[in-house]
């Protein structure tokens, strides 16, 4: 009772202390002249690049988006986890297998945290790895094309939130489950969740060169949430830290029901332990099915495989692989300072930042300082682990990155703001306001050993009135805010598409070199590719009819059709002849129910079509690419299902 | 006549380069073209300054009804170049041993100066004739057909030497580094037909 009586009371008292704060900073005030200086230290000139790639998750989009800091200019959106009408990503034959799962086709997922793939514990800029929330699942975005090359579904998991974290050398990209789940999946009454309910914390190897993921093996925990995730990194490599909530283990009302402990865990897990488990085959192999997406830059064309089991280790029947440290309430986001030394756990029901230390918990191990277990594993005593507090350092703190001067860098959510305290004396150095309900925060290299800090940026949930008013959906904000200093300074402030929950952030340089501008045409080794206008051809299989078409600036070959018949499955496989950057040809044929192409130099994708009605029908290029583009079209004529209309293609032929 | 006959050698071997670079360069650069395309002129052939210029250069010409830029078995040039320039340097080489030897006198030195300059006006006019048959003889289906203010058909041959305006492109031709090496060869045998007449005069003053 006297905490519920406290708890108001407390918010008012914080409410008063930071308005006033924030007033005395609006007093003091800043001169005109340095305002105006503002606009030019975002402002990249007109043919000038920006320094920074920045990748922000489209959340309930589905997909990942790039933008430029520090001018806030989106660059592209790149489809992972949604079908994307643009592209025809997973509406043409060849991308449709990147969204198979176990459940079948899924169109749209929700997407949550880019992470960029390390060397070293450096950013390499090499992949982007993102998680599906709704259906578990992780994706590789290739750097060098920017597109979704690799998607593996998570079995034994639901609500794959706690990722997609890596190591510093890239050798796993993490999947920790946000929802326990009945492992394997059965039928059973909801209200025995307790004891029952597991978690699986997956480990997804990365093959060195090509980045091929693999679900190397899971580890089952016991039945809390599995939040945020994060690598130890320097002399903590080698662990991985995830966030729980609902230690408590309820399965209903959880806002109530899951926020009854006051701590509940950081769960420290030993990965290399759990290497050395798996070598000596103390796993056991259970059946499952999930699929293994992979989309080949040759045929263009992504293939979907099912695999049938996983390798599971318990967490408590192997000692030494798990341990659970005491974190107040609820904690969201688990960080990792550059050094690998403090690990942040923020309790979003606190008004306190938690640090842990990991030469303490080492420590604290190594003399077997437990405090009792849960399941079988043990659990650390808060004040042998902890580095230290950051006090009343705001309302709802959520997630913290670092700058490369021994700086943390907090949002909170209820009080919208970021604050910056120093790493070691747990001092509030500086807060600044967002507009408003900030999630996560970003700041370039943060989650690396060498963080670069001259921009952070906070993606906020709530927009209004910041933006001219789109009725009732806003797309929400990202604010962009220059910590070279000791003041974090807000620069800009730019709306951004879906729900900006997390981003990934690097130094253009490292990306952009290799950044590729077409697809060799002679490499294209697609089966239905024509790479010359000789090579076209229609080939009929019964009622399948396959066309070879090419495009080039600016017609179709062949560009008139015939002997189609209603009832025909129509495919269409375009190849692009251009070898030039930036010369798409888009591809519609009238009435298709699947997709409309986007076909990139060199490459070649498929449409399907379905003639219902005799007529002659016309196809043409969507993508504006020449002065003749309007003129880059063609006719298909269909005609009745029993016609003897003989198979004609021609280009070019009725002008001679 | 020992260092004539020297520079008479080393003048007529920097001709060689002709067959390792390009004789000459011609860059077309547009708004839309930030990276312009461009192509070498080989004695035996052209080719793009990138890997797909030719390619591009082609599509693009296509608008004006240009031919496509020629393959070297369409040309005899890029067969008989080859030999002449192989030929030319094999004889700059035996007259600078035969000078070297003072077998014989500096104005055969002069001689295959002018023999050089004889072929190489013949060479920059027939590749003049083919610029101005490339850019001036097109399809008469072209898809853009421009005209000069008088009325004419625009021509679209690029320069032979310097800048031009073409359309939207920004046209550079000039000679690249085999063809400076060829011009510092051949002022060299005008060099070696120099201090070779010195070096006679002042042995017959003796």
């Amino acid at each position: 009772m006297i905490k519920i009586t406290k708890l108001p009371l407390a918010i008012l008292a914080m409410f008063m202390v930071l308005s006033s704060c924030n007033d005395a900073k609006k007093s003091d005030g800043k001169s005109g002249a340095l305002s105006s200086n503002v606009a030019e230290r975002v402002y990249v000139a007109p043919g000038q690049h920006d320094e920074y790639y920045a990748f922000i998750s489209g959340g309930y989009s589905g997909n990942l988006t790039v933008y430029g800091l520090p001018s806030g200019r989106m660059f592209k959106e790149i489809p992972v986890f949604s079908q994307f009408p643009t592209s025809g990503y997973g509406y043409s034959e060849e991308t449709k297998p990147m969204l198979n799962t176990s459940h079948g086709f899924v169109p749209w997922g929700d997407a949550h945290h880019p992470d960029i793939s390390q060397t070293n514990g450096e950013t390499d800029g090499r992949f982007v790895f993102i998680n599906e929330n709704n259906t578990p699942r992780i994706a590789k975005v290739d750097l060098t094309t920017f597109e979704t090359t690799e998607i593996i579904e998570i079995p034994n998991s639901a609500g794959n939130h706690s990722s997609s974290f890596v190591t510093e050398n890239t050798e796993y990209v993490v999947a920790g489950t946000r929802f326990s789940v009945p492992i394997p999946q059965r039928d059973m009454p909801i209200k025995d969740y307790k004891g029952n309910f597991k978690g699986a914390l997956s480990f997804l190897s990365v093959e060195p060169e090509h980045g091929t993921m693999d679900l190397s093996f899971q580890i089952l925990m016991p039945g809390f949430n599995y939040d945020l995730a994060h690598p130890g990194r320097g002399e903590s490599h080698g662990w991985f830290f995830f966030s729980t909530y609902n230690t408590e283990e309820a399965s209903t009302l959880l806002e109530v029901n899951a926020s009854q402990n006051d701590k509940d865990f950081i769960a420290a897990v030993n990965w290399k332990k759990a290497e050395e488990y798996i070598k000596a085959g103390k796993f056991k192999t259970m059946p499952a099915n999930y699929a293994h997406n992979v989309y080949d830059e040759a045929t263009h064309t992504a293939t979907s495989t099912m695999k049938k089991e996983v390798r599971v280790l318990n967490a408590s029947e192997l000692p030494g692989l798990v341990y659970l440290l005491p974190t107040p309430k609820s904690p969201h986001g688990c960080d990792v300072d550059p050094s690998g030394q403090y690990i942040v756990g923020n309790g979003k029901l606190s008004a306190n930042l938690t640090v842990h230390s990991f030469t303490k918990m080492i420590d604290a191990i190594e003399n077997k300082k437990f405090d009792g277990e849960a399941y079988g594993i043990p659990i650390l005593k808060f004040e042998d682990v902890l580095a230290g507090v950051v006090e009343q350092a705001g309302l709802g703190p959520l997630h913290t990155e670092f700058d490369d001067k021994g700086n943390g860098y907090t949002t909170f959510f209820i009080s919208s703001e970021v604050v910056k305290w120093k790493l070691g004396t747990w001092e509030v150095l500086d807060r600044q306001p967002t507009f408003y309900s900030v999630g996560h925060l970003t700041i370039p290299g943060g989650n690396s050993r060498k963080p670069t800090g001259k921009y952070m940026f906070a993606m906020n949930k709530i927009t209004k009135d910041r933006y001219l008013p789109t009725g009732p959906e806003l797309e929400h904000s990202a604010q962009l805010y220059d910590i070279s200093g000791d003041k974090m300074e807000l620069l800009l402030d730019f709306p951004t598409h879906g729900e900006p929950h997390y981003a990934a952030a690097i130094l253009a340089s490292k990306v952009a070199p290799n950044s590729k501008k077409i697809y060799k045409l002679e490499d294209n080794e697609h089966p239905f590719a024509a790479k010359s206008d000789s090579e076209t051809k229609v080939v009929r299989d019964g009622n399948t009819v396959h066309i070879y078409m090419t495009t080039i600036r600016s017609h179709f070959s062949p560009d008139n059709i015939e002997g189609i018949k209603v009832g025909d499955k129509v495919y269409f496989h375009v190849t692009n002849l251009e070898q030039d950057f930036d010369v798409p040809h888009g591809f519609a044929v009238i009435g298709q129910n699947t997709s409309e192409l986007l076909i990139m130099p060199g490459q070649t994708k498929t449409s399907v079509w379905e003639p219902k009605q005799v007529g002659v029908w016309p196809f043409y290029c969507t993508d504006f690419c020449s002065a003749l583009h309007q003129e880059m079209q063609g006719y298909i004529r269909v005609s009745a299902a029993g016609a003897d209309t003989p198979l004609k293609w021609s280009m070019g032929e009725d002008i001679e | 006549m020992k260092k004539a006959g020297i520079i008479m050698i080393v003048g007529s071997l920097l001709l060689l380069g002709l067959f390792k670079f390009p004789l000459w360069n011609i860059m077309l650069g547009a708004p839309q073209y930030p990276d312009p395309l461009g192509m070498n002129i080989y004695v035996d052939g052209i080719r793009g300054v990138s890997e797909f210029d030719i390619q591009n250069l082609d599509g693009l010409n296509h608008y004006i009804g240009m031919k496509k830029i020629p393959k070297p078995e369409e040309m005899w040039e890029f067969s008989v170049f080859p030999k002449v320039v192989l030929g030319m340097s094999l004889l700059g080489v035996l007259l600078g041993i035969l000078g070297f030897m003072k077998k014989i006198s500096p104005k055969y030195f002069l001689g295959w100066f002018v023999l050089m300059a004889v072929l190489g006006i013949l060479g920059m006019y027939d590749f003049n004739n083919w610029l101005i048959d490339y850019g001036s003889n097109l399809d008469p289906k072209a898809i853009i057909k421009a005209y000069n203010p008088d009325g004419s058909p625009m021509a679209y041959k690029p320069p032979l030497l310097g800048h031009k305006q073409l359309l939207n492109f920004h046209v550079t031709s000039l000679p690249h580094t085999g063809g400076y090496l060829m011009f510092v060869g051949m002022t060299l045998t005008l060099i070696a037909y120099w201090v070779g007449k010195k070096s006679t005069q002042m042995q017959s003053k003796r």
